[in-house]
This record gives C-alpha cells, structure tokens and sequence, in this order.
C-alpha cells in the first residue's frame, strides 16, 4: 500500500481497503463490480442475443418465403423432431416465434440499452465514481446470464422451448409443453435482474450526481434512464407475479387461468376450474406495455446526445422533453388494455384505454418533434453515429403513428393480430430503438475502448441496414392492412384474400437475409477497432459537453482522479462569445 | 473516487444509499403483492360462491400476534443499537428469529392439515390463492429469517468496525421486516376472515 493511501485510510477513520491492489483476472474481467465491465458484459451479451434471436426469424423467414421446402445449409442440424428433412415443422415454428419475441425484448434490447449503456455511460455522465452499489450490479448482470442460459437450454426441454409466443397467452401456454415451465423460470431471473438494476440505477441518479450537477443539469439520457428505471421497478413486479400464478397452475395443478369446463382436444381438463384467462393478459401487459417504453426511451435518450453534439446546439425544448418523459412514465401504466381491444372485455373499458392511448401519444410527439426541431438551422455533423440516430427519428415516426389506429378500438378490429401490428412496433423497436442502439455504441465506443470504430464500414453498415430494415418491415402494413395474419406458420397461404400478399414474403426473406450479410462489417468493426481503431487524440473526441468526456479513455477505476464539479448544463454548444463552440459542463466559467 | 452516501445522508436528499435502495424495494414489493391481491379480488367478484370457514381463525390470530410481537423486538434491536447496549440488540434480533420461526412452524401445522384432508393449491381457487399467496409471503419471512441469521452470526463483526453502517443495515432489515408483516396485517382478514 502506498502512502497516499495509508493516509487516506487514516483520514477516513475506518479501514476500507480497497481500490489499489491488484485484482485478478477473474475478478477484473469476469465478475468485476466495476459499473464499465458490467456495463460492457450487458452490452456483448445483449448484442450476441440480437444477432441469435435475429438469426431465429432469419431462419422463420426462409419457411415463410417458401413454405415446406427445406431450410437451405443449417436444415439439417435442427434433429428429426423439429425439422425432419430440414423441414420446419408447425410446433417448432411456434418455438422460434415465442424465442425471437422474448429474446429480443428481455435477453438483447434491453439488456443493452438498460444494462449496457445504463451501467456503462449514466454514472459516468452524473460524475459517480461508480454504481451505488456494485455487488448488486454485478449479481444483476449474473442474473441476467443465468436466465439467459435457461432460455436457451429450454430449446432442448422435451416438446421444445415454449410455444405461446412472447406473450405466453393462456390458457394455450398452461397446457404447452415443459419449454414452457422452463421459460417461466427464466422470465423470473430476468424479472430479479432488472429488479436489482432498476434499484441502483434509481439510487446511483439520486445519490451520487457530482456537485452542482442539479436534475434540470442531467444529460437527457440520464432523464431516459431514470424513468426507465421506475417502469421496470413497478411494472415488472406484477409480471413476476403472473409468472408465479402460471407456474403453479403448470407444476401445482391450480386453475388461476382456466376456466371450469375447458374443453382441449375434444376432452374437458380436469382442472379445479373457476380461472380467467383474461387475467393473465391484464397481469401480462402491465408489464408489458410499460416494457415498450422500457425498449424506447433509453434509445431517445441516447438520441437526444448524438443530436445535440452533431448539430453543435443545445436541445430545442430540452424541459419540455423532461416533463414529456415523466408524464409519459407515469401514464404508461394506464394503457396496457389496448392490447386488448378485441377480448371482449367491453366498450366503457375499451372507451378509458384509447382515450389514455391518445393521451399518452401527446408527450412521444413533443420529443420527436423537439429533437427534430433540433436540426433546424444546424450545421450537421454526418458521423457515422449522427446517421443512425438521424434515422431514428423518420423510423420511430412511422412506427408511432402508425400505433394511433391500433389504438383506437374500431380500427383495431380490422387491424389486431395482422402484420399491421408486427410492422407497427417493430418500427419503433427495431428500426427505432436498434438503430439508436447503434448509435450510441459508434458514439461512446471511444470512450470504452480508446480508439475510434472505423467510418467507412460504419457507413457501410448504416446504409446496407437501413435500406434492409425498411424492406422488411414496410411491405408488413401492405400485408396487414390486406388482412394477412400473424402467426402463421406458412404465411396464411391457404387463405384467398392472402394470395397477393404472399409475394411480399419473399422481399421481406431476401431483405432480412441481406441485412443479416450487412451486419458483419459492424461485427468486424467493433472486434478489430479494439485493438487496431485510431487511438483518439484527447479525452472528448466528439467536442461534447457532458461529463462523461472529461474521464480518461478507458476511465480507470473509480472513473475520475478528481470529483467532477458541474457547472452548467448539458448542452451548451455554440454559446455566443465562448472561445469555443461547445462549453463543457466539467469546465469552470474563464474569467 | 469512492462511492459517497454509503454510510452517512446526502445532504440535499437526506438519505444514505441503502435506505432509498430498500424503500425502492418495498416500492417493487408493493407492485408484487398489489398484482396478487387484485387476482384475489378478480378472481372472488368472478366466482359464483365462495368457501368460509375452512381455515383455522384461531391459528390465524395466532400467528398475527407473533408477527406483530416480531415487529415490535424488530425496532427493539435497532433502538438498542443507537442506545449502544450490543447485548440487548443480540437479544431482540435473536427473539425476533425466533418469533418468525415460531411463525413458520404455525403456519406448518395449518399447511399439513389442509393437505392431509386433501385441501391442495389444486383443491379450489380458494386453496390455489391461500396456498401462493401465504407460500410467497412464508418465502419473504424465510428471505428475513436468513438475514437476520447473518447479523447474528458473521454480519455482527461490522458492528466493531462501523457502528453507524451496521446499525443503517438493522434498521434496513427493520423495515423489510415490518413490510412483510404488514403483508400478513393484509392476508389475514383477506383469507381467514372475510
């Protein structure tokens, strides 16, 4: 030990002994408690289940495009009980629908805006030396993996993994096969690991923002962040609770979800009876409604700093923007029923959710709008990550309004349970959020690593995905708004009104598969950048003003030598009569 | 840079982090057992009759007054850590254990009963909501029955290093504890009386 240390000890009174000494392998890279390296393991551990559950409808894709034929190269892997001949059987569709949903939404989006970007860049931006409380941050990521690990293994339960889709409807998903005990196990781990992140990140944001460092001073991804943090902390809790009920109606033979006299397969179940299945998808879009802002804000937030630092100017109507997210947090626990439009469950019900589905689209609209006004009158700075989150903006646009007449109930009837509604939310989930993603990882990747990824397979990247992306999800309104299904494990070609639709299916095949190809520059970039990127010349590459670019590139542990002090706000670019164009939040006013 | 506010309060929000992290907690808790309760109350406006009389309202009283008692040796134990008397801390926090054991081996006898007639969690709606509702909040008593444990046994050497910081962990575990009897305060007139 060092004598500054030994002094510090001192001066503290009480004996905290850590920080200096030389910690293991195994305990720097693996099970680290550092806010970084958990942050980076969330970040490649979401983003080899986006590619994974990518690959999932990848492979669905090849059955809906040409149906019965078997699957070109990897047919032949996937055994005689799910794709005899290499051809994909019904159930093991169902397997790769339900996998695709649940991994993207809990193993790979979130995971990475949440977790990776999260941990990784919000103590950093706040000025913290770390999370509030690191152990419970790196059981949270562990967590997190094992419930990953379990969702995988269920691919190889008896019957499958499960089968209901990601919204594992009852009382379909009682009687499926023991896949689905398996994703219920691992749905409770994921709920525990969010649980335990959402609480530090709630803790970390209040109690360790660096002087001065006021709420109206936070960086807009902090904001995101924050409010993310309350939605997975109450939202996600009655999900839990759901999944306890279903388990029990699996493995303790309950019937909290099915109703006397359900009659399967020509015979009545034996089952207590008296249950609501209705119950289950109140209980489940609870969770899950609040779980779509769970996906986007933090991709708003990561939005919101690449366009401030591009355009070189302060956020067009940054306030409004915060009581935007807060009002939106707060009303997203009150729509989750227009997933439900069509149960049956009555018009006054149905009357009070669209009315608060109309309410909540008000404040989304004041932050697209904000950040869009943002680029009025800017000189634009097109980097690779000023790219993907410009693309945002349109992306989320058309994913957004096109949600409005799915929720209002008359439309809906047309319109529930088409490829209107894939193509709806995955313009705000993948277009949107995904695309946002990327941005922030070319962005806050020379903070992580010290060396800039490459431009010119950025762009590479950027155009290859966004020309794909549209090409699959666009041609889904055309399809859905001519009736087509979801669901469908041949794409509804027995159905007549499909028949014209059903070339659609083809495009969608070739431009997922493309895009799949379009991915490997930005695999490449991100492995090879990080020893062979261009070494960044100073601590804030992008001229930004948010704190995180005062700390070293890596920053050490513990994140700063000296605490930060905050000064100003965040986006103080091109401050009239400032020596230069951007006044960062970390340096004090020059005399 | 350490990690600031793990012992004494932020000044401008007046808490130290493990007091708003389990405030947080009993915030997500509130969410859980809030779901379960409205399935309970979906679940009986829905049905068409409802058993009474089936469990035991004496073992039932029983079991609300050790709880309620566990509560107060709770606060007992972390009042006696800021008078300084470690050993009436040692004897509360043991008493408390004790009560939430005696607690739980009630609620065995009640379980064992109701098996052994066959009332299973597969028996009716009404066995399937007692048997996950008062299992879940056994699972929480346990959950505070091995904390409490910790502090008895290896967590105790804080309390010769930082008093303040073992004492903030007491008073964490306190209001977890009083949570999950408040839960019982709930269950109670929800299962056994009403």
């Amino acid at each position: 030990m060092d004598n500054a240390t030994t002094l510090g000890t001192v001066a503290h009174g009480h004996a905290h002994e850590h920080a200096h000494e030389e910690l293991g392998w195994w305990r720097t890279y693996v099970f680290s408690v550092d806010h970084k390296v958990i942050g980076i393991q969330y970040a490649v551990t979401g983003l080899t289940f986006l590619l994974f559950g990518f690959t999932l409808m990848m492979i669905m894709r090849w059955q809906l495009a040409y149906p019965g034929r078997p699957i070109p190269l990897i047919g032949t892997w996937f055994g005689q009980d799910k794709a005899p001949g290499g051809i994909m059987l019904p159930e093991f569709y169902n397997q790769l629908g339900a996998m695709h949903g649940t991994i993207m939404v809990f193993l790979g989006v979130v995971p990475l805006a949440v977790g990776g970007f999260g941990n990784f860049v919000m103590p950093l931006q706040i000025g913290a030396p770390d999370m509030a409380f690191p152990k419970i941050n790196m059981m949270s990521y562990w967590v997190y993996f094992i419930g990953g690990v379990v969702m995988l293994l269920s691919f190889f339960a008896p019957g499958g993994a499960a089968q209901s889709g990601w919204t594992s409807y009852t009382p379909l998903s009682v009687i499926a096969t023991s896949g689905q005990t398996w994703w219920l196990f691992g749905m409770i781990f994921l709920i525990t690991s969010s649980l335990l992140g959402s609480i530090n990140f709630i803790v970390t944001i209040i109690q360790l923002r660096a002087k001065g460092l006021n709420y109206m001073r936070l960086p807009f991804f902090v904001w995101a962040q924050f409010v993310t943090s309350f939605l997975l902390l109450l939202a996600f809790p009655p999900l839990e609770a759901a999944g306890v009920l279903q388990l029990m109606d699996r493995l303790a033979g309950t019937s909290f979800f099915e109703p006397s006299g359900l009659v399967v397969s020509g015979k009545v179940l034996t089952n207590a009876g008296g249950g609501n299945p209705l119950l289950w998808q109140h209980l489940f879009w609870f969770l899950a409604h609040p779980e779509v802002y769970v996906l986007i804000l933090p991709a708003m937030g990561i939005v919101a700093e690449v366009i401030a630092n591009n355009t070189r100017k302060p956020l067009w109507g940054y306030k409004a923007m915060v009581y935007s997210l807060i009002f939106l947090g707060f009303m997203s626990f009150f729509v989750w029923a227009h997933h439900m439009f069509m149960t049956g469950m009555g018009t006054a019900m149905s009357a009070f959710f669209q009315t608060t589905t109309m309410i909540i689209s008000i404040p989304s609209v004041v932050i697209l709008t904000s950040l869009l006004l943002s680029l009025w009158g800017a000189s634009i700075r097109f980097t690779t990550p000023m790219l993907f989150a410009l693309a945002f903006l349109p992306m989320f646009g058309i994913g957004g309004l096109t949600g409005l007449p799915l929720g209002l109930a008359p439309p809906d009837i047309h319109l529930h349970d088409t490829y209107y509604v894939i193509g709806h939310f995955h313009y705000v989930v993948a277009p949107g959020t995904i695309l946002a993603l990327f941005a922030g990882i070319y962005y806050w990747y020379p903070k992580a690593t010290g060396r800039m990824m490459n431009d010119m397979l950025g762009r590479i990247h950027f155009w290859g995905t966004f020309v794909c992306i549209n090409l699959v999800f666009m041609p889904m309104f055309i399809q859905g708004l001519g009736g087509m299904n979801r669901r469908m494990y041949d794409g509804g070609m027995q159905y007549a009104h499909n028949q014209s639709l059903l070339k659609w299916n083809v495009v969608i095949g070739m431009a997922a598969w493309t895009m799949g190809l379009f991915q490997l520059p930005f695999i490449v970039n991100f492995l090879w950048s990080i020893k062979h990127g261009k070494r960044v010349e100073n601590d804030n590459p992008w001229q930004a003003t948010t704190v995180e670019w005062s700390a070293p590139s890596p920053p050490g542990h513990g994140n700063f030598a000296i605490a930060p002090v905050v000064y100003r706000g965040p986006y103080e670019y091109s401050v009239p009569g400032a020596p230069k164009d951007f006044s960062p939040q970390f340096e004090p006013e020059r005399a | 840079m350490e990690i600031p506010y793990i012992v004494e309060a932020r000044p401008d929000t007046g808490l130290h982090n493990g007091k708003l992290g389990i405030w947080l907690f009993l915030a997500s808790e509130v969410m859980l057992f809030g779901a379960l309760f409205s399935t309970y109350i979906l679940l009986r406006v829905g049905a068409s009759e409802w058993p009474h009389g089936d469990l035991s309202v004496l073992l039932g009283t029983i079991n609300t007054i050790i709880l309620i008692a566990s509560s107060v040796t709770m606060v007992m134990a972390w009042a006696s850590l800021k008078l300084n008397d470690w050993g009436k801390h040692r004897l509360y926090l043991a008493l408390t254990f004790v009560l939430a054991l005696v607690f739980l081996v009630n609620k065995y006898f009640e379980y064992s009963e109701h098996l052994t007639k066959g009332e299973g969690p597969w028996h009716s709606t009404f066995f399937a909501i007692y048997f996950t509702l008062t299992g879940l909040h056994g699972l929480h008593i346990v959950g505070g029955m091995v904390v409490m444990a910790y502090f008895l046994g290896p967590g105790a050497k804080l309390w010769k290093k930082n008093p303040d910081q073992f004492a903030n962990r007491i008073e964490a575990t306190g209001l977890y504890w009083h949570f999950v009897d408040l839960v019982w305060i709930f269950l109670f007139p929800v299962l056994y009386l009403l």
